[in-house]
C-alpha cells in the first residue's frame, strides 16, 4: 500500500507546522522521518493517521490512490505504535493485543479460538511468548514497545506508522530493537513510517530519509543518498558531526580564509555572497609537513582521544578555530600526535553551500 | 480562508453529546437557580441595596465575619504549619492516623461539629468548665497586670479594627468560648484546618532537601535556614492555605450557629443573618446580604488564583 | 480555582531528613502537633459520642429508634441515593469534554463547575429558595398546580445536588488531564467506536477517582447543612435529613438525642476518612503509572 501526500499544510494557531509538504512513500517500504523537534515530523505522521486534519483546502492524503482524508481514524487500515506505547494498563498483554479484534462489529469479529490463534501468532512474532497473563507496568520498556506494536499488527493494517518508536529507550536496548524492527519489516513488509531525530537510526534502518526541518522536506531520497549527497547545509549538518567555515565566494572562486581547498565546491556562486564550508571530521587528515604544491592548513593539536572506534583529534588552527579530525586507528598509530604539536591539515572532502538561510 | 472555529478539530468522538448533557445538567442545577438572585437583586432600588447592605447590623455582622475568619485563619496558618511539617518531615507513632484525622473536618458534617465544639466549651464542658475555673480564680488579676499594657493598647480609644479587638480580650479577662466571640473563632478554626495542611504538605514535599544543605554548607544556622531558604519557598502555598481557610470562614454556617449564641450586633455572623432574614420573610434584605456575600468571596478566590497564578509564572522562570 | 476538598497526595516523609534534625526542634513540634489535633479535632469528635452515652446505651437506642429519627435516616440515605447517580453521570460526561476538546469558553466551564465551593452553604440553599419560593418566579405557578419543591423533598435533593456536584467532576477531570488521551487514541485507532473506547478504555482507567469523587460526594450529600436548612422548612418526620434532625433536638434541649444521631454521622465520616485513605493510595498509584508511561522507562 503507497502513501501519497500532496501538498499538505497545518497551521496550530500561529504556530505553522506543515508547509505545503508533499511526499510519496512506496508500498511496502520502511520510511523515516527525520528532524529537529518542532520540524513537522510528528504532525506529519499524525495527519496520516487521521489523528490531525491538515489545514482545510490544502491537498490530499492517498492510500494506494484512494483519497482517505475524509475517513475516520479507525477506518484508514492504519496500526499506529505510540511514542509512549499508550498500551492499556488494566488490561494483560493478552487483552491488549486481542483489543482492535474484539472491538469489531459482531459480524465480522473473529471467534474466541481465532483471536487467541492469532494473538499467540503475533507473540510469536514479537519473541515474548509466555507473557500473556501479565500486565504492562510489569514489562520492560522494551517489552512494552513491542507489545505496542503486536497490538497495531493484530488488526492487519495496510500502514503501519510509528511515532519515536524507541524514543522512550535507553541506549543498548535502542540499539537492538532497532535491528529488530528493520529484520521484522523484511518479514512483513508493510508499508511503515516512522518519526525519530536520531540521525543514526534512520540511517540503520530505514529504505528511505526524509528530512525534514521547520515544516518543511530539506531532501528525500536512500541513506546513502542523504549522507553522502546532501541536498543543503541543514542536512549535511543534521546529519552527522561537521566542522564548519564561513568565507564568501568571489567571481567563482570560494575564500575561507586559511582552510585550503584542493578541488571543492558543488555550489557555483557569483559575487560577494556569504558561504558554508562543511567538512566531516573524517574528511581531514593530518599531516606533520606540508606536501609540496599542494595546499595545507597549520593546526596545532589541543587534545587526543583513542579510546573509541576512531581516534578524536580536537586543533585549534591559526584564528582560534576548534576543529575535529576522526583517525582510523592505523592512521593515528603512524602520526602519533601530541597535544601542543604542530601540524598541517588536509581536507580530502568538502562540501560548500552559499547561504541562503541560516541554521 | 481560515474559519474561526468554536472548537478545535479532535478525533475525539461524543463532543455534542457531552456538552449537551453538561450544559443541560450545569443549566438546571446551577445557572437558572443562580439567575434567580441576580433578578431578585434587580428589584431592589440601588439606595435601597445600599441601605440594606450597610445597616449597623449588618456591618457589625461583616466585622464579626471577616475578623473571626481572619484570625481563625491566621491560628490555622501558625499551627496547620506545624501540623504539616511534622506530618511531611518527622516520623513518629501515631503519624498516620494524625494525617488521616486532618481531613475530619471536613468529612464530619457542620452540624455535628458545632455541637460537638459546643459541648466541649460550653461552662460545663470538658474544656469549658476549666476556662470557668480560672475565671473564678484569683489567677486573674496577676494576669490582667502583666496583661494590662496590652489591653489598654486593644482597647484604644478609636474604633474599627481595636474596638472591635476589645470585644475578643475583654477588659475584664473574663474568657468564655461557647457563646462568645471566641467560640466563632474557635469554629472557624475547626472548619478551616484541612486546608492549610493540604496546601502545605505537597509543597513542603517537594521541598529540595538539597537546598538546606546548600544553606547549612554556607555556614546558615537552623534559624536563618528556615527563615531566608524555607519560608520563601513555602510561603506562596502558605499564602494559598491561609486564603482558602479565610473563604471557607467567611461562609461558614453550620459549625458556628450553635456556638456563637446569636447574639445581634455581638455574636451574629452574616450567614446567620442571612438565615434570620429569611424567617423573617424578608426575602430582598437576604438577597441583597448573599449579593454582597457572594462578591466578597468571589474576590477572595480571585486573590487566591492570582497567588497561584503568580507562583506558576514564577516558578516557569 | 480554589479546592475544595485538598487531596492528600501520597505522603512518603523524607525520612532521612529526620535524623539530621535535633531531637530538641523536633519532639516539641510534635508535641505541638499532637496538642493541636487533640484540642481541635479528637476532642470534638469524642465529645459526640461521650454525650450520645451519658444516658447509657439504652436511651442511646432508644434515641434511634425514634420514628423522626428513622424517617431522617431515610431522606438522608434517599438523598444521597438520588444525589450519586445524577453526580456521576454529570462527573464523567463533564471530565470527558473539559479534558478530551478545546473549545470556546471551557475555562468558564471550568470555574463554574468550582461555583459551589465559592458559595456559603446558605447563599446555595437561598437561590432555590428564590427560585422555587411563593414569592418566587415560578412559586405561584406551581402552587397552582399542587406542585411543592421548597420546604418539601425535591428542594432538599436540589439543594444537595447543587452543593455536590463537582465532586466526582473534579476528580475524574484531574485524573484523566493526568493520564492524556493516548489511550483513547490507540483504541480508536484500533477501529473501537467511541462507546467501546470509553467502556473498555476511560472508565478502567478513571474508576478509583469516580469512587473518590463518590465517596466525598456522599459524605458532603448526607452532612450538608446550610443548604439544606434553609429549603427543607424543617418538618419533622418529613423534610428533616439527618443533620437537620440533630439541630432540632439540641434546639429542644433533647441533648442525648441530638448527640446519637450525630454519632452516626461521625462514624459515617470516620468510614469516609478510612475509605479515602486507601482511595489515595490506589490514586497515587496510578498517577504514578501515569507519569511513568510518560518518561523515559530503563528495560
Amino acid at each position: 500500500m503507497s502513501i501519497e501526500i500532496s501538498r499538505i499544510s497545518k497551521t496550530f494557531g500561529k504556530f505553522t507546522a506543515l508547509r505545503d509538504v508533499s511526499l510519496l512513500v512506496p508500498d511496502g517500504e520502511l520510511v523515516a522521518l527525520l528532524g529537529p523537534s518542532g520540524s513537522g515530523k510528528t504532525t506529519l505522521l499524525r495527519i496520516i493517521s487521521g489523528l490531525e486534519q491538515a489545514d482545510e483546502g490544502s491537498g490530499a492524503i492517498k492510500f494506494h490512490g484512494n483519497d482517505v482524508g475524509g475517513s475516520a481514524v479507525g477506518e484508514r487500515g492504519v496500526g499506529f505504535v505510540f511514542q509512549h506505547y499508550a498500551l492499556f494498563k488494566h488490561m494483560t498483554v493478552f487483552e491488549n493485543i486481542a483489543f482492535g479484534l474484539r472491538v469489531r462489529p459482531r459480524a465480522t469479529r473473529p471467534t474466541n479460538a481465532k483471536i487467541a490463534d492469532r494473538v499467540r501468532e503475533l507473540l510469536r512474532l514479537i519473541q515474548l511468548e509466555g507473557l500473556e497473563k501479565r500486565y504492562p507496568t510489569q514489562l520492560s520498556g522494551g517489552q512494552r514497545q513491542r507489545i505496542a506494536l503486536a497490538r497495531a499488527l493484530a488488526v492487519e493494517p495496510r500502514v503501519l506508522l510509528l511515532d519515536e518508536p524507541f524514543g522512550a529507550l535507553d541506549a543498548q536496548v535502542r540499539q537492538e530493537l532497532r535491528r529488530w524492527l528493520r529484520r521484522l519489516h523484511d518479514e512483513i513488509h508493510v508499508t511503515s513510517v516512522f518519526v525519530t531525530h536520531d540521525q543514526e537510526e534512520a540511517l540503520e534502518v530505514a529504505d528511505r530519509i526524509v528530512v525534514m526541518n521547520q515544516g518543511r522536506i530539506e531532501q528525500q531520497g536512500t541513506p546513502d543518498e542523504v549522507f553522502h549527497q546532501p541536498a543543503n547545509a541543514f542536512v549535511m549538518n543534521f546529519l552527522g558531526q561537521v566542522n564548519l567555515f564561513h568565507g564568501r565566494v568571489e567571481e567563482g572562486k570560494a575564500d575561507f580564509g586559511n582552510v585550503a581547498l584542493s578541488p571543492a565546491a558543488n555550489t557555483g556562486g557569483t559575487g560577494g555572497q556569504k558561504a558554508s564550508l562543511f567538512v566531516r571530521p573524517h574528511d581531514l587528515d593530518i599531516r606533520k609537513t606540508p606536501e609540496e604544491g599542494k595546499p595545507a592548513m597549520p593546526a596545532t593539536v589541543r587534545r587526543v582521544q583513542s579510546a573509541g572506534p576512531v581516534v578524536r583529534v580536537e586543533l585549534e588552527d591559526a584564528l582560534g578555530r576548534s576543529i575535529q579530525v576522526h583517525l582510523p586507528h592505523e592512521r593515528h598509530r603512524l602520526l602519533k600526535p601530541v597535544p601542543g604539536e604542530g601540524v598541517f591539515l588536509v581536507v580530502k572532502d568538502a562540501r560548500m553551500f552559499v547561504d541562503d538561510f541560516s541554521i | 480562508m481560515k474559519k474561526i472555529r468554536f472548537k478545535q478539530h479532535s478525533v475525539m468522538p461524543g463532543f455534542g453529546l457531552t456538552m449537551g448533557y453538561t450544559l443541560f445538567y450545569l443549566s438546571l442545577i446551577v445557572l437558572i437557580p443562580l439567575s434567580a438572585l441576580v433578578f431578585k437583586t434587580a428589584t431592589l432600588t440601588w439606595a435601597r441595596f445600599w441601605e440594606v447592605t450597610t445597616s449597623e447590623r449588618v456591618m457589625a455582622s461583616y466585622r464579626l465575619t471577616f475578623g473571626t475568619a481572619l484570625l481563625g485563619a491566621v491560628v490555622n496558618a501558625f499551627f496547620g504549619f506545624i501540623v504539616a511539617w511534622c506530618l511531611v518531615r518527622y516520623r513518629f507513632p501515631g503519624r498516620r492516623i494524625m494525617d488521616a484525622l486532618v481531613d475530619l473536618p471536613f468529612a464530619l458534617p457542620t452540624a455535628v461539629s458545632g455541637i460537638a465544639l459546643t459541648a466541649i466549651y460550653a461552662p460545663n464542658g470538658w474544656v469549658g468548665e476549666h476556662l470557668e475555673k480560672w475565671n473564678a480564680s484569683g489567677l486573674r488579676g496577676s494576669l490582667e497586670a502583666w496583661y494590662a499594657p496590652v489591653a489598654g493598647w486593644v482597647r484604644g480609644d478609636n474604633t474599627g479594627w481595636s474596638s472591635y479587638a476589645t470585644g475578643l480580650v475583654p477588659p475584664d479577662l473574663e474568657i468564655k468560648a461557647a457563646y462568645s466571640q471566641l467560640g466563632i473563632i474557635i469554629a472557624m478554626t475547626f472548619i478551616g484546618l484541612p486546608f492549610v495542611v493540604r496546601t502545605l504538605q505537597p509543597a513542603i514535599q517537594e521541598l529540595e532537601a538539597e537546598l538546606e544543605d546548600a544553606a547549612a554548607s554556607l555556614g546558615a544556622d537552623r534559624w536563618q535556614t528556615f527563615r531566608r531558604v524555607i519560608m520563601p519557598v513555602l510561603f506562596p502555598a502558605l499564602l494559598t492555605g491561609f486564603g482558602l481557610s479565610f473563604a471557607r470562614a467567611v461562609g461558614e454556617y453550620g459549625s458556628i450557629v450553635f456556638i456563637s449564641g446569636n447574639m445581634p450586633m455581638k455574636t451574629e455572623v452574616t450567614p446567620l443573618l442571612i438565615v434570620a432574614k429569611l424567617e423573617e420573610y424578608d426575602y430582598a434584605g437576604a438577597t441583597a446580604i448573599a449579593v454582597v456575600m457572594l462578591v466578597a468571596s468571589f474576590v477572595i478566590l480571585f486573590a487566591i488564583n492570582l497567588i497561584q497564578w503568580w507562583t506558576g509564572a514564577h516558578k516557569r522562570a | 480555582m480554589a479546592q475544595a476538598v485538598p487531596r492528600r497526595r501520597a505522603t512518603t516523609p523524607g525520612g532521612a531528613r529526620a535524623r539530621n534534625t535535633p531531637a530538641w526542634v523536633r519532639w516539641p513540634l510534635i508535641g505541638v502537633s499532637f496538642g493541636f489535633v487533640g484540642l481541635f479535632l479528637v476532642m470534638p469528635m469524642a465529645a459526640v459520642f461521650a454525650e450520645a452515652f451519658r444516658k447509657g446505651v439504652g436511651v442511646y437506642m432508644d434515641s434511634l429508634r425514634d420514628p423522626d429519627a428513622l424517617s431522617a435516616i431515610w431522606l438522608t440515605v434517599l438523598t444521597a441515593a438520588i444525589t450519586l447517580p445524577l453526580n456521576i453521570v454529570f462527573g464523567l460526561s463533564s471530565a470527558w469534554l473539559i479534558a478530551r476538546f478545546r473549545f470556546a469558553g471551557r475555562g468558564l466551564l471550568i470555574t463554574l463547575i468550582d461555583l459551589p465551593f465559592a458559595v456559603s452553604p446558605v447563599i446555595s440553599g437561598l437561590i432555590f429558595v428564590l427560585m422555587f419560593g411563593l414569592q418566587g418566579w415560578i412559586g405561584p405557578w406551581l402552587k397552582g398546580h399542587d406542585i411543592q419543591i421548597i420546604f418539601a423533598v425535591p428542594g432538599v435533593i436540589l439543594a444537595t445536588l447543587f452543593v455536590t456536584f463537582p465532586f466526582v467532576a473534579r476528580e475524574v477531570l484531574s485524573l484523566m488531564q493526568e493520564q492524556g488521551d493516548d489511550q483513547e487514541q490507540a483504541a480508536l485507532m484500533l477501529g473501537a467506536s467511541g462507546w467501546k473506547t470509553f467502556w473498555r478504555v476511560t472508565l478502567p482507567n478513571v474508576k478509583w477517582a469516580v469512587l473518590y469523587g463518590v465517596i466525598l460526594c456522599n459524605a458532603r450529600a448526607m452532612g450538608e447543612f446550610g443548604a439544606v436548612s434553609v429549603v427543607s422548612g424543617h418538618v419533622r418526620g418529613r423534610t428533616n435529613t439527618m443533620p437537620l434532625q440533630v439541630e432540632i433536638l439540641y434546639n429542644e434541649y433533647n441533648f442525648v438525642a441530638a448527640f446519637a444521631v450525630a454519632s452516626l454521622l461521625t462514624l459515617l465520616a470516620l468510614v469516609t476518612l478510612v475509605v479515602k485513605g486507601v482511595l489515595e493510595w490506589r490514586l497515587a498509584g496510578e498517577a504514578q503509572d501515569a507519569e511513568e508511561s510518560t518518561k523515559g522507562i530503563t528495560a
